[in-house]
């Protein structure tokens, strides 16, 4: 095997408590009674309905469409009869614009016939990328077709598959790996050929041998078609799968503040965004249902769920056998980087991961004290920046003076409160000091 | 003593001396040279100033407001919230800008989440200050349009004229004088500035309508629009999902209407507002319901 890399600067090693699912192959979760699609679930202009309230819609029809600016397209996840066309709650926003289907458990499945792609154009695999509304289904939500269309001046050489899936508890990806294999490589194959390139290298974590395993085999199952798809295992490491972090642990090459990895000539996919583009132009399927890891001690029955795009909490938590009485917190994304939220009428958007039910002793609900000045976080920070002064300035009303410790490069991995000895939200500091550094 | 050392000694002080009077020459030479010309006139409109800094007026500090209010022709006189009109007065004698009315106004609190017994859909853990409670899931309190309730208002209130009494502000009419940072600071915008004439108070800020409101909060306007059909000065408007209300119109239309926008709203967010008296009594007969 070959040596394991990792990134240079900072890092931690937070529990990684993926023993719950690791194991457990991804179940189809039943159709739920209704779903609730949030209008926008990418980075850019969300998308308007283009349904109306009353509309019988199929699996895969189109409901929502962003007519200007960045943005892709949504699909109905089921066949039914649109309920309304209002808000939802979301795990951000706490509501959102949202589009309600009423689903038809009578409607027959739909079936999905493989194609050849082999002779389609980069332009029109680019196409059906767009038109099957695929993001970056990781957690960014950055829509895939404008990654795929690097600006000309910088050139791209290297195709990154991201399968580090570092955050604790989730495995989401990891079952994806060894479930779905032969596909994450064939839609490599389909975004190599999108950008023109052959190069690729699959980045995953050391903890997870079985999924190494299986990609490399179906890797090498595909020399000798003008591709050089290699497997690259990765030291065990928070935040490994963080794009920059990635980029620069594989290739060497250092991504320049504020800028994006084209800069430096590489595109980084999810996995399972690779497999949601297979999906896209293989079976002409849009992207309407993920793999969601349903972990932590609060609930009953732990699993990596298929669920459709709009699927409610509620939902899922009666199909896990619902919470134990010591349930504490519910985080919607992994425990470094996710979103507690209080209401489980929240959907399931395109790029959650997993769904965190959490008790007491996994979360830590200490009261936070005053910087102390040893210097840990400095030593996790991954990007080298100085959390505690970003702490203390906002503390101190000063939080618009923060950009000189490069608050901006911040990608909020949350490194930095992990190892607080005095509990200080840090991360929470550095949002507040991005929106009034912002808003000055 | 030593005439060598009575020497050493004047030799000196007339070495420094020299040294001491060319810097002075030069240093008169470039006070001269690089007089920097100040216009009396700001000086003077700064001392008038209450030089509290509060920066209501929207320049940066007292002297900021001085600078431009002497310098550039289009910035009112009027604007020095604290001073009132005898400041206004002072600064439009002194610049010989034209005397605009000034209203007499406060800050006033549109929410009751006291007396709707809105409860808290989680436990915030973390830093103290509304606007970091309100990142995580829109803040702890049920309805999200709502108070949070820790004091940011009252910590920003440059004239301390806010205290929190059960966390909820109340602002002391005597003090507050409207210069507004409270309405820039709270998170979720429920401060306004009001005039002190104004016959109407409406504390609701809502922007949820129907049962998304009667489910959090007892006294929330759920958007019925009944003030807006009663009110016969049509100083009523609802935009944007919240009540707007014409002060000018409302004032100027008088007490004929017998205040018929309060017997109507079926919610009891329309609330007689005179003045001083009424919003302490409204705040400590919730602060006793809710207790």
């Amino acid at each position: 095997m070959a040596p394991t890399l990792t990134f240079p600067k900072g890092g931690v090693h937070p529990p990684e408590s993926k023993k719950l699912t690791e194991n457990l192959a991804v179940e189809v979760m039943p159709l739920p009674a209704e779903l609730e699609i949030i209008l926008g679930q990418h980075i850019g202009a969300p998308c308007a309905a283009t349904v109306a309230k009353r509309a019988e819609v199929s699996e895969g029809d189109l409901i929502g469409e962003v007519s200007k600016g960045l943005g892709v397209p949504l699909h109905a996840p089921a066949s039914g009869k649109v309920k309304a066309v209002g808000n939802s709650g979301h795990p951000v926003r706490v509501s959102a614009p949202s589009v309600t289907i009423t689903v038809d458990q009578e409607a027959p499945d739909k079936q999905y016939q493989p194609r050849d792609w082999q002779n389609d154009t980069s332009q029109e695999l680019l196409k059906r990328v767009h038109d099957a509304g695929i993001i970056g289904i990781g957690g960014a939500g950055f829509p895939t077709h404008v990654k795929l269309k690097p600006p000309s001046d910088n050139p791209v050489d290297t195709l990154l598959l991201n399968g580090a899936e570092c955050e604790p508890y989730i495995t989401a990806d990891h079952r994806a790996m060894l479930e779905m294999a032969p596909e994450i490589v064939e839609g490599a194959k389909i975004l190599l050929k999108i950008l023109g390139i052959t190069n690729c290298v699959i980045g995953i974590e050391n903890n997870k041998p079985d999924a190494i395993k299986m990609m490399t085999d179906a890797a090498n199952g595909t020399a000798g078609d003008g591709f050089s798809i290699t497997v690259q295992p990765l030291e065990v490491k928070y935040p490994q799968g963080s794009e920059k972090q990635l980029i620069q642990a594989i290739t060497g090459r250092k991504v320049p503040a504020m800028a994006l990895p084209s800069a430096v000539g590489v595109v980084v996919h999810n996995v399972s965004t690779t497999k949601a583009v297979y999906d896209a132009v293989v079976l002409e399927k849009p992207l309407v249902e993920k793999v969601v890891t349903i972990s932590g001690k609060g609930i009953n029955r732990p699993a990596n769920l298929l669920v459709k795009v709009g699927t409610k909490l509620i939902d899922i938590v009666e199909f896990c056998g619902g919470v134990k009485p010591d349930l504490s917190r519910v985080v919607m994304g992994g425990p470094m980087m996710g979103f507690a939220v209080s209401d489980l009428n929240i959907p399931i958007s395109k790029t959650t991961s997993s769904v965190l039910f959490l008790t007491d002793e996994e979360i830590d609900a200490n009261p936070l004290s005053a910087c102390i000045r040893c210097g840990w976080c400095l030593d996790a920070c991954p990007m080298g920046l100085e959390p505690k002064e970003i702490g203390v300035f906002v503390e101190g009303n000063r939080a618009e003076d923060t950009e000189q410790f490069g608050v901006f490069e911040c990608f909020e991995c949350g490194s930095c409160a992990y190892v607080c000895p005095a509990k200080r939200p840090l991360v929470q500091f550095v949002r507040l000091a991005k929106m009034k550094a912002k808003r000055s | 003593m030593d005439p060598e050392l009575i020497k050493l000694a004047i030799g000196g002080l007339v070495l420094l001396g020299c040294v001491g009077l060319f810097f002075g020459i030069g240093l008169a030479i470039a006070a001269h040279k690089f007089a920097v010309e100040s216009n009396p006139l700001i000086e003077e409109v700064l001392e008038s100033l209450p030089l509290a800094n509060c920066g209501g007026c929207g320049y940066p500090g007292c002297e900021g407001y001085a600078i431009e209010v002497v310098t550039d022709p289009d910035v009112p006189a009027n604007l020095c919230y604290p001073g009132k009109e005898k400041v206004a007065e002072r600064v439009a004698s002194l610049t010989g800008k034209k005397m605009a009315a000034m209203e007499d106004t406060i800050a006033v609190v549109r929410c009751s989440r006291i007396e709707g017994r809105v409860s808290h859909k989680h436990r915030y853990v973390g830093f103290s200050s509304c606007t970091a409670a309100s990142l995580g899931f829109g803040g702890p309190s049920a309805c999200q349009y709502s108070c949070v309730g820790l004091g940011e208002c009252a910590e920003a209130c440059p004239f301390d004229a806010i205290e929190m009494k059960e966390g909820f502000p109340i602002i002391d009419p005597d003090t507050c004088v409207s210069c507004g940072v409270c309405v820039k600071t709270c998170p979720k915008e429920i401060m306004e500035i009001q005039s002190m004439k104004a016959r109407i108070w409406v504390p609701c800020h809502t922007k949820d309508l129907g049962k998304a409101v009667m489910g959090v909060c007892e006294v929330g306007c759920i958007g019925c629009k009944m003030c807006v059909k009663v009110c016969p000065a049509d100083a009523v408007t609802y935009e944007n999902n919240i009540v707007k209300i014409d002060h000018k119109a409302c004032i100027e239309y008088g007490p004929a209407c017998e205040e018929v926008c309060v017997s109507k709203c079926p919610r009891d967010i329309f609330l007689p507002y005179q003045g001083r008296q009424v919003i302490a009594r409204d705040v400590e007969s919730g602060l006793k319901m809710a207790g």
